[in-house]
């Protein structure tokens, strides 16, 4: 077991690695420079060039790359070519903000999908069963800025219920709309794992053995199914956690959320590599680590799952 | 034994031989008779077909021009809201350049349709040779494709896509055809690998099986085993990821021309319109709307499509 922890932490380094490298390259090789932003008065090609040598762009591109790995290892990603701030400061400020909505957009979604599986499972046919499907048909298919749409100009302009502009400190109304949206993504995938999970372990015979010793039923379900259904929930939390982090990038560039996801599609309208690279590597680290912790849970949780 | 190997047809042999006579039927004919007893797959077979028929006919059904700018008629209403704005010659009224919204959303349709299709094909052709060749010799490649499929699964797709879509924006491929080829490009490079992954998990399974030995036996060579026996047995679960692969490419056209880095304006899509139509989306709503709800209903019905086909071609295969 140790063996393969360590394994699996040794295989995020050259991972990080090659995003890292693709991202520079891609980045870098594009044509056009950070500083060409004004067309109408360009800036003299002499104060391009000492820009260009204060922030080691004229430098050949390998160089650079290994300059930014050097400080990357520091954790240190330099500073914005655009905004007189580092880039650590820019997403330190954000970084509260997006982990804020990720964390309760996952939470609404556990706390509304896995009831709504485990319900619809035992009752088969019955409305909540129905209610299910749709929202994990409606979920899955619509793409979520356009449920932001309709939710916008339903709760926000029609009925004027919530406001849907710029977040807030600590609980605020604003949170509401992003949240939900955010949430229902995995909140249906979860959904349909939930359901498909339970039907499988209702048959097991382990399910017939605890009923035919005469446990009461609600014993049974949380004892016995329960416990052995949401195993594969807890997979899926890893892909769920990629979902929020690559939704939270379109909802908080349409609530205007000043999140690391609005800075990280500013930075590449803008061409501010600084902030491109910290970002993509946050982002990358995140679901790396997501996806880490959840096959090492994986065999804690299910003794059956011979890691190795 | 004579009289069998006299008699002409299957029918007749049978009779011969006193066995019951059975039609042959094929797994994909058994497959199409599920999929058409499925209603919600049909439903989504006719949306997708009429899509693609309006955006073959674009050109031909669409009334106005789809750039074209009629200012004095910008932002008329729909015509379920008659009233000052109205203008009875746009049906679903212009957007706030005087551009004809439906006009608009037909010829989105036809990039949508293209976007869906020809990444998918792409992606396609990619994946399932590389995961063959990879599944069915081992080696080197094979190493190569699961390293490789790695670091692809550490990139969320989106970003990825964003990435290379932006920094090649500037460049001649970039400008063609509005940046079509280059979301073409950035889809493919993304997800081939997945497809090709998807392969080799299927080949290292089937190339086990008797009837590869039996092949192999007989003297087929590998290029005809991976053709002829091992590709049509894979087929199945390819065809389903297919299905849904298609809308999620045209989801992320929406969402990167949604962002402004998608297909260029004035070139019209679901994704631009929205796009256009957002600063101004509390006042006017329908030119964004509109646009929203052919976007739905078009990923709803492939995804009818696809659960459709899933269930008709692997009634054991699950989510």
């Amino acid at each position: 077991m140790l063996k393969y922890v360590i394994r699996r932490l040794l295989l995020v380094i050259p991972t990080l690695f090659f995003v890292a490298l693709i991202t520079f390259v891609l980045a870098q090789a594009a044509p056009g420079s950070p500083f060409d932003k004004n067309e109408t008065k360009p800036l003299p090609v002499a104060t391009i060039e000492r820009l260009n040598r204060f922030y080691g762009l004229d430098r050949p591109v390998y160089e650079q790359f290994v300059v930014f790995l050097g400080n990357a290892v520091r954790l240190d990603f330099g500073v914005s070519l655009q905004r007189d701030r580092s880039v650590n400061d820019i997403i330190g400020q954000g970084l509260p903000r997006t982990a804020q909505l990720g964390v309760m957009a996952l939470f609404v979604a556990l706390a509304v999908a896995i009831p709504l599986g485990v319900v619809s499972a035992l009752k088969q046919n019955s409305a909540i069963d129905y209610a299910s499907v749709f929202l994990s048909t409606i979920g899955t298919t619509i793409p979520s800025f356009v449920l932001a749409i309709v939710f916008i100009y339903f709760f926000g302009v029609l009925l004027k219920l919530l406001p849907f502009v710029g977040w807030g400190d600590g609980l605020d109304r604003r949170m509401i709309m992003p949240t939900v949206i955010l949430a229902l993504g995995p909140m249906a995938f979860l959904t349909r794992i939930t359901l498909a999970s339970m039907l499988e372990a209702i048959r097991q015979d382990y399910v017939r053995t605890a009923r035919s010793k005469g446990l009461g039923e609600q014993v049974v379900i949380v004892t016995h199914v329960l416990k052995n259904a949401l195993i594969p929930v807890a997979t899926v939390l890893g892909p769920a956690a990629a979902a929020l982090v690559t939704g939270s990038f379109i909802i908080e560039t349409i609530f205007s959320v000043p999140g690391v996801g609005r800075e990280y599609i500013r930075s590449i309208l803008a061409r501010d590599y600084p902030i491109i690279m910290g970002t993509t590597m946050l982002y990358a680290a995140v679901i790396v680590i997501a996806n880490l912790t959840v096959d090492l849970v994986y065999g804690m949780l299910d003794p059956r799952i011979k890691v190795a | 034994m004579t009289t069998a190997s006299r008699a002409v047809s299957t029918q007749e042999r049978a009779a011969v031989l006193n066995v019951i006579h059975r039609q042959q039927r094929s797994l994909w004919i058994d497959a199409w008779e599920r999929l058409r007893r499925n209603r919600f797959a049909m439903a989504g077979l006719v949306v997708v077909i009429v899509a693609c028929v309006l955006a073959a006919l674009a050109p031909l059904i669409a009334p106005y021009d789809p750039v074209a700018q009629d200012t004095p008629a910008n932002n008329s209403s729909p015509f379920w809201e008659q009233g000052q704005y109205w203008d009875p010659r746009y049906v679903l009224g212009a957007d706030q350049l005087g551009r004809d919204i439906l006009s608009r959303l037909i010829w989105s349709a036809r990039i949508s349709i293209v976007i869906g299709f020809v990444p998918t094909a792409i992606v396609f052709s990619i994946g399932i040779l590389v995961g063959m060749v990879a599944g069915f010799y081992g080696g080197i490649v094979d190493n190569l494709l699961m390293r490789l499929t790695d670091v692809v699964y550490a990139f969320p797709d989106l970003l990825f896509v964003i990435i290379i879509v932006t920094s090649l924006r500037a460049t001649p491929i970039g400008e063609f055809l509005g940046g079509l080829i280059l979301i073409f490009i950035a889809l493919a490079v993304v997800s081939w690998v997945g497809v090709a992954r998807l392969t080799r998990g299927q080949v290292l399974s089937l190339k086990e099986k008797e009837f590869v030995e039996a092949a192999r036996a007989i003297g087929a060579g590998p290029g005809h085993i991976m053709r002829r026996h091992l590709l049509p047995n894979a087929l199945a679960p390819l065809i389903v990821t297919a299905a849904f692969s298609v809308p999620s490419a045209m989801l992320a056209e929406a969402v990167l021309s949604f962002l402004g880095i998608g297909i260029r304006p004035p070139t019209p899509t679901w994704g631009v319109m929205i796009n256009d139509g957002f600063v101004v989306f509390s006042t006017t709503p329908w030119p964004v709307l509109l646009p929203s709800i052919c976007i739905s209903i078009v990923m709803l019905s492939f995804t009818f499509l696809g659960d459709g086909l899933r269930d008709a071609l692997d009634p054991r295969m699950k989510l």
